[in-house]
């Protein structure tokens, strides 16, 4: 039975946290009952204020075989990381 | 003197009442736990059902005090025998189909949800505060219900039959939650509790709207079971609290 529902993607923004997270998936028939179950499944334990869902067919993801090309050529370029300046005391903690 | 007695005798009945009901739903949705349909539902229903456990342990650990004997919830829930349940009759028909467990759930919770609303405005600040706490969960558990048993009344062929069969079955136990007896009417007299047949106004407009979108009809004319809250129950009470109660009876005070 439950193969026959789609599978949805579930993010929720925690109590404190500023943006959504992704926390799993789970099988709903349509998005209204995947935000019930969502409530269900991921915020037992009082983790959120807001629940998003989305389809888990509606995602686009990087293909695993193109991580090179794709994430390697940023590793020798250590001069993308603001590390490189002073910062003066009196600002604090960045 | 003597009136002041019998309301706090009444109201120990009509906590009973509550927690008796909460307590003996809750079980018997918690017997859905590793064999609901689906996992999302699985942990739904779990949820669910220890939502009226810890209603319980405030409506029967409420009911302790106000008996004033030393029992607290505990005691109360696994020390007494079946006639000394106050539960509605509803509630302890047994699970069925998920249909039926379903529609068991709605039912009740369209009259829980009302109720709870009624009680919190309670002149018993201990009873506002519980109903209030509940009323909480219990708009979920209704939101939740109502949802579902109109998505599989009007669903397909098979789902709308097995809610029809389900709603036929359970429609018999429903006029006990509406109908005062003369414990509710004492209760509601001092503003302590809200009287049963108040509900059912807002019950009935509520679950006719439901029925009406899910595409079901109620059986006209049925005879209506009462007693349960006066302590006559059907023989599916007795197996359910033997399965209950057994490990405080086999062990009497065993902790973990």
């Amino acid at each position: 039975m439950s193969g026959e529902w789609p599978l949805w993607e579930i993010f929720i923004r925690g109590q404190h946290g500023l943006n959504h997270r992704h926390v799993g998936s789970l099988h709903a028939p349509d998005a209204e009952m995947a935000v019930k179950h969502a409530r269900d499944v991921y915020t037992r334990r009082n983790e959120g204020v807001s629940i998003w869902v989305v389809r888990s067919a509606a995602i686009t993801a990087s293909s695993p075989s193109e991580k090179g090309p794709l994430f390697e050529p940023s590793n020798s370029k250590v001069y993308r990381h603001p590390t490189f300046f002073d910062i003066p005391e009196d600002v604090g903690k960045m | 003197m003597e009136a002041v007695v019998d309301l706090d005798a009444a109201l120990f009945e009509g906590l009973c009442r509550l927690g008796d009901s909460t307590l003996v739903l809750g079980h018997r949705v918690s017997e859905w736990c590793g064999h609901a349909p689906v996992l999302e539902e699985d942990i739904a229903l779990a949820n669910m059902a220890l939502d009226l456990i810890g209603q319980t342990q405030l409506w029967l650990g409420l009911a302790g005090e106000v008996e004033g004997k030393g029992r607290d919830a505990d005691a109360l829930a696994f020390r007494r025998d079946v006639w000394e349940f106050r539960n509605l009759l509803l509630v302890e028909r047994p699970n069925g189909d998920f249909g039926q467990t379903l529609m068991r759930q709605f039912l009740f919770d369209a009259w829980h949800q009302p109720m709870l609303k009624a009680l919190e405005g309670s002149n018993d600040a201990r009873i506002a505060e519980i109903a209030a706490k509940a009323g909480r969960e219990v708009a979920y558990h209704l939101e939740r219900s109502a949802d579902l048993v109109i998505r599989l009344g009007d669903g397909t062929e098979e789902s709308h039959k097995r809610m029809q069969t389900a709603l036929d079955k359970l429609w018999p136990y429903t006029g006990e939650m509406l109908t005062s007896d003369e414990t509710d009417r004492a209760l509601a007299e001092a503003g302590i509790m809200a009287a049963p047949d108040s509900i059912r106004p807002t019950w009935e407009s509520l679950v006719g709207e439901v029925l009406d979108e899910a595409t079901l009809t109620a059986p006209e004319g049925a005879y209506l079971h009462k007693g349960g809250k006066q302590g006559t129950h059907s023989e599916h009470l007795g197996h359910m609290l033997a399965t209950m109660q057994w490990l405080q009876r086999a062990y009497p005070d065993a902790t973990w």
